[in-house]
């Protein structure tokens, strides 16, 4: 890398550190990119020039000091889903198109808190619902690798941005895979840690016993530093967990002699793209050079995660978004007779239809006398899921096989069947269904040049281990280095 | 053909935290519109709700008040309905596992003692204030009171008139107001009842078709819309019609009851445990610590006063109406005690003092109370001051007449000072110097030599003349029965 404005999170971090390059010098050359980029990519919703510039003087007066917290003057941007004081959180929705978040979320104060620099408010697919980024407001946003691919979704502008060496960081939000499935596709690193360790506060909520905030990069080893940041117990989200803190890069060296891998025979059935088969053999052969061994195991009922996060998120998504009615703030139609009718218009103008199909099926299961044939019972189905999991951890500790059954897809190819488009999230829903951390990494290319990733998944807080194993495989790898060639 | 009244009670009562029950926002009543709505009360995107232990507390010492069970694991759960003041577009409740579960309460009625048995009582988040009369053709929305925290507690259908529904609801306010958990005020609506009314041919034991009566802010009102509705009822039953399970309002302008929404209309609530929020778990050790600061329970109070200063029943009902009034009768009785001169309860005088105490707590006192429309804890009179007036009548010192005191008492209300130094500066007290009123006795009896003879003739009229005399010429201060002591000697 000639350009050190375009290095990885660790590297641009170490530069500012020695004094090679002033913060200011690096956002003004983000910013730049990024307007470059834009047209191509529409990666972003927001962009806060004035903002980041401000936060990059800051950053250089504490370096100059010499007490600048660890990521000084590192640029990073926020899916547009996450609340970021004074700035616009749309949520990629007309719903929310003209709110300005009063507040910073939780990993917002962390990053904040960091040192980092806020480029500006990443786009998305609507209320974080979608695989491929098209179901956003502002418009799809396109995959750096070919435009007119999908990046995945529902973090598609987060993904795009650090895929395309726009910057080094972004954070995203995982519901059933909209990290992990966007990394894949666009061919960067993307963690979902465990449920609990980084506080929602802030987070707009899609589906709260799913919703996991999380980040993306372009290495383990920034993902970790990302982590260091955004992790810790909240007490304004009961959910949080109160643990002592850790630092999530401290296993990074280490080797992986006596890892043992586990290949559940369902991610490795029909109904895999060839080259992605062809690319996780190839990463699970790498493995087994670094030290590992792998193990067949089952997850018997692993192929329920779909139906059943298609009964759950959506249950918890029609009652999460109750709240935008209108009344106190985001979009209200102009004219309407009575209540009823401003209620139905605002939110039949203020939703896109993906958003719609999803508060009528979760309405739906909700229902009296469907509750417990549907809400019930998935609660019931998710606990045996993550008794699948708890049993293949006494035999193996991660769990590997592709993030996505397929690689990015053209724009519009899936648009008109919403079942084929779920299915892009079949082997990522079940750690949102468990709760337990899992990261997409790099691992190959498809015979058109599209990313293929690669999901490592592992028991509650295992984030480190992950990291480490990720990080051993980058050493080993240049999949993560490979760059899209666009012309920004 | 004869018919049963059966009727059920659902009670909201707010709890006294300073703090919503899932917000840090204030809950004191009357703040300008808006001003006490956190991000979390108006619902404002990524904001989540956290639990106030303070409003768990309250629920746990009200189970305990009513022998519940305490669940030790509970869930709240989300009931999804869209309208203005409820800005999430759900209430945080509780649905299939309330923390309270079970539990009784006793209720006086014509006929005597009666259970009524309770389901439950579950925590839950009140609803903000639509306002619709301030704003032309518009709607105000004031989330002041949003997030405010409720105990909704729920009787089994077990009172059979309008009189035990009252006895209940009366019983009820006055024991959240005892344990501490609720000010009770039912202007402000800390305090709101509904009632299911339905009614049976006596002697059925299936229920009849039930109506929910709403609005209920007053125990006249209860009463008033629960008669009504059984009148209603009975009538529309037995001109061969049906009644259609609603929900009904109270008018209290029109004393009537008017259906506001029919079954039919009913709202799918769409209930789900609120993923925000883990189950409320609830240890031993916590119901053991409440339980220690439980204050004695108004029944055992009764029985205590009872047996120990032998008390009428009524008298002790009386005295544990609230615990402000329960408190002001032992702190007079320990000032009473503190007098020099008053045999105090280690000597065996309790029963005397308690019988005289409660009599000037429940009457006098009462009295004065009703006269300025006010309550116990707001009385201008410390428990000390009526304990040293006490101290001053016939039953002990004999300082004051009866007629005089209740004259101090009054002073004392005015703020005209303590019992001493208003019956210094007002001359009231009595004469009881013997020399003093033989000396008068000489005059009186030297002066009227008619009455005397009278007198010795035998005429008692003329013996209560020579009485009349003597307490004039003392200007009424002697000492009634001293005089008549001296009298009947000097006569004799």
């Amino acid at each position: 890398m000639t350009d050190v404005t375009a290095g990885s999170l660790a590297q641009v971090a170490a530069a500012l550190r020695a004094k090679q390059l002033s913060s200011v010098e690096l956002t003004r050359a983000v910013l730049a990119r990024v307007d470059r980029a834009q047209g191509a990519l529409n990666a972003f919703v927001t962009v806060d020039a004035e903002g980041a510039l401000a936060q990059a003087r800051s950053a250089d007066a504490a370096l100059a000091k010499g007490d600048a917290p660890a990521l000084a003057g590192v640029p990073i941007a926020h899916k547009d889903v996450i609340m970021t004081a004074g700035l616009p959180t749309t949520c990629g929705s007309r719903m929310l198109a003209n709110f300005t978040a009063p507040y910073d979320a939780f990993v917002v104060e962390g990053l904040r808190n960091a040192g980092t620099v806020l480029i500006g408010k990443t786009n998305m697919d609507e209320f974080a619902m979608g695989s491929s980024n098209e179901t956003s407001y502002f418009g799809a946003v396109r995959n750096p690798w070919n435009t007119e691919y999908v990046p995945g979704g529902s973090s598609g502008g987060s993904a795009a941005a650090v895929s395309a060496r726009l910057l080094p960081g972004s954070t995203g939000t995982d519901t059933g895979g909209s990290i992990r499935q966007p990394a894949s596709l666009s061919g960067i690193c993307g963690m979902k840690p465990t449920y609990g360790v980084c506080s929602r506060y802030g987070l707009v909520a899609f589906a709260s016993s799913l919703d996991t905030p999380g980040m993306f990069a372009r290495t383990a080893e920034d993902c970790g530093l990302m982590l260091n940041a955004m992790a810790g117990h909240d007490a304004r989200d009961s959910t949080s967990l109160d643990r002592p803190r850790e630092d999530y890069t401290r296993s990074l060296v280490e080797p992986l002699q006596g890892l043992r891998i586990g290949l559940p025979a369902e991610y490795f059935g029909s109904g895999i793209d060839p080259d992605v088969a062809a690319a996780i053999d190839a990463a699970l052969a790498e493995f087994r050079r670094l030290g590992a061994t792998t193990v067949d195991i089952t997850l018997p009922n692993v192929n329920l995660s779909v139906p059943v996060y298609y009964v759950i998120a959506p249950a918890e998504a029609s009652s999460n978004l109750s709240r935008f009615d209108g009344v106190r703030y985001g979009h209200r139609a102009e004219k309407y007779t009575d209540l009823m009718d401003m209620y139905k218009k605002s939110r039949a103008e203020g939703f896109g239809a993906e958003v719609k199909r999803r508060i009528l099926v979760g309405t739906y299961v909700l229902s009296h006398g469907y509750y417990d044939a549907y809400y019930l019972k998935a609660q019931q189905v998710r606990r045996l899921i993550a008794d699948d999991f708890r049993h293949a951890y006494e035999r193996c500790d991660v769990i590997m096989g592709p993030t996505a059954p397929a690689p990015a897809f053209r724009i519009g190819a899936k648009t008109d069947d919403p079942v084929q488009m779920y299915l892009n999230d079949i082997f990522t829903i079940a750690g949102n269904l468990t709760g337990a951390p899992a990261m997409s990494i790099p691992c190959g290319f498809d015979r058109r040049g599209l990313p293929i990733g690669l999901q490592v998944q592992a028991n509650y807080f295992d984030e480190a281990r992950i990291l480490n194993i990720a990080h051993q495989f980058q050493l080993a790898t240049d999949w993560h280095a490979r760059a899209p060639s666009m012309d920004i | 053909m004869k018919w049963e009244v059966v009727i059920g009670l659902e009670t909201h009562a707010q709890l006294s935290t300073a703090a919503k029950i899932f917000s840090g926002a204030s809950t004191a009543f009357g703040a300008a519109p808006n001003t006490q709505a956190s991000a979390v009360d108006i619902a404002l995107p990524g904001v989540l709700p956290v639990l106030n232990r303070g409003a768990v507390e309250r629920a746990i010492r009200f189970g305990l008040a009513v022998g519940a069970t305490i669940s030790p694991r509970s869930v709240f759960a989300r009931k999804n309905y869209f309208y203005p003041d409820l800005p999430k577009g759900y209430q945080i409740s509780q649905y299939e596992i309330p923390v309270v579960q079970g539990g009784a309460l006793t209720i006086a009625t014509a006929e005597g003692e009666k259970v009524v048995r309770l389901t439950r009582a579950h925590l839950e988040e009140d609803a903000g204030k639509s306002l619709h009369e301030d704003f032309h053709g518009m709607t105000g929305i004031d989330l002041n009171r949003a997030g405010t925290p409720l105990l909704e507690i729920v009787s089994e259908p077990d009172m059979r008139s309008s009189d035990e529904a009252v006895a209940y609801a009366k019983q009820l306010h006055a024991l959240v107001q005892w344990v501490g958990i609720c000010d009770g005020n039912m202007q402000e609506g800390s305090f709101r009842c509904d009632a299911n009314v339905s009614v049976r041919p006596a002697g059925t034991t299936e229920l009849g078709t039930r109506c929910e009566i709403k609005n209920l802010n007053s125990f006249r009102f209860m009463q008033e819309a629960i008669d009504f509705e059984v009148r209603r009822q009975i009538e529309l039953l037995e001109d061969g019609g049906r009644v259609v399970q609603e929900t009904r309002l109270y008018d209290p302008d029109r004393h009537e009851t008017r259906s506001m929404r029919s079954k039919e209309d009913a709202q799918d609530y769409r209930y789900f445990p609120d993923p925000d929020l883990p189950p409320l778990v609830i240890d031993r050790n916590w119901i053991s610590r409440i339980e220690e600061s439980m204050p004695e329970l108004p029944a055992a109070m009764q029985a205590r006063f009872a047996e120990q200063y032998l008390l009428y029943p009524e008298d002790c009902t009386a005295l544990t109406v609230s615990r402000a009034t329960a408190l002001y009768f032992t702190r007079t009785m320990e000032e009473l005690a503190k007098v020099p001169g008053v045999p105090y309860s280690s000597q065996g005088h309790d029963a005397t003092n308690g019988k005289t105490v409660a009599n000037w707590v429940i009457n006098e006192i009462g009295a004065l109370l009703n006269h300025h429309q006010t309550d116990i804890a707001n009385a201008p009179i410390s428990p000390q001051h009526l304990a040293e007036l006490i101290a001053h009548t016939d039953r002990f010192k004999g300082t004051v007449s009866h007629k005089s005191a209740k004259e101090v008492l009054t002073a004392m209300w005015a703020g005209e000072g303590g019992p001493d130094a208003i019956i210094a500066a007002k001359g009231l007290a009595q004469i009881s110097d013997t020399g003093a009123i033989e000396k008068i006795v000489a005059d009186v009896l030297a002066a009227n030599p008619a009455i005397v003879a009278e007198v010795n003739a035998g005429k008692e009229k003329a013996f209560n003349a020579l009485v009349g005399k003597v307490m004039a010429a003392s200007k009424g201060k002697a000492n009634p029965a001293q005089v008549n002591a001296i009298l009947k000697q000097k006569l004799s």
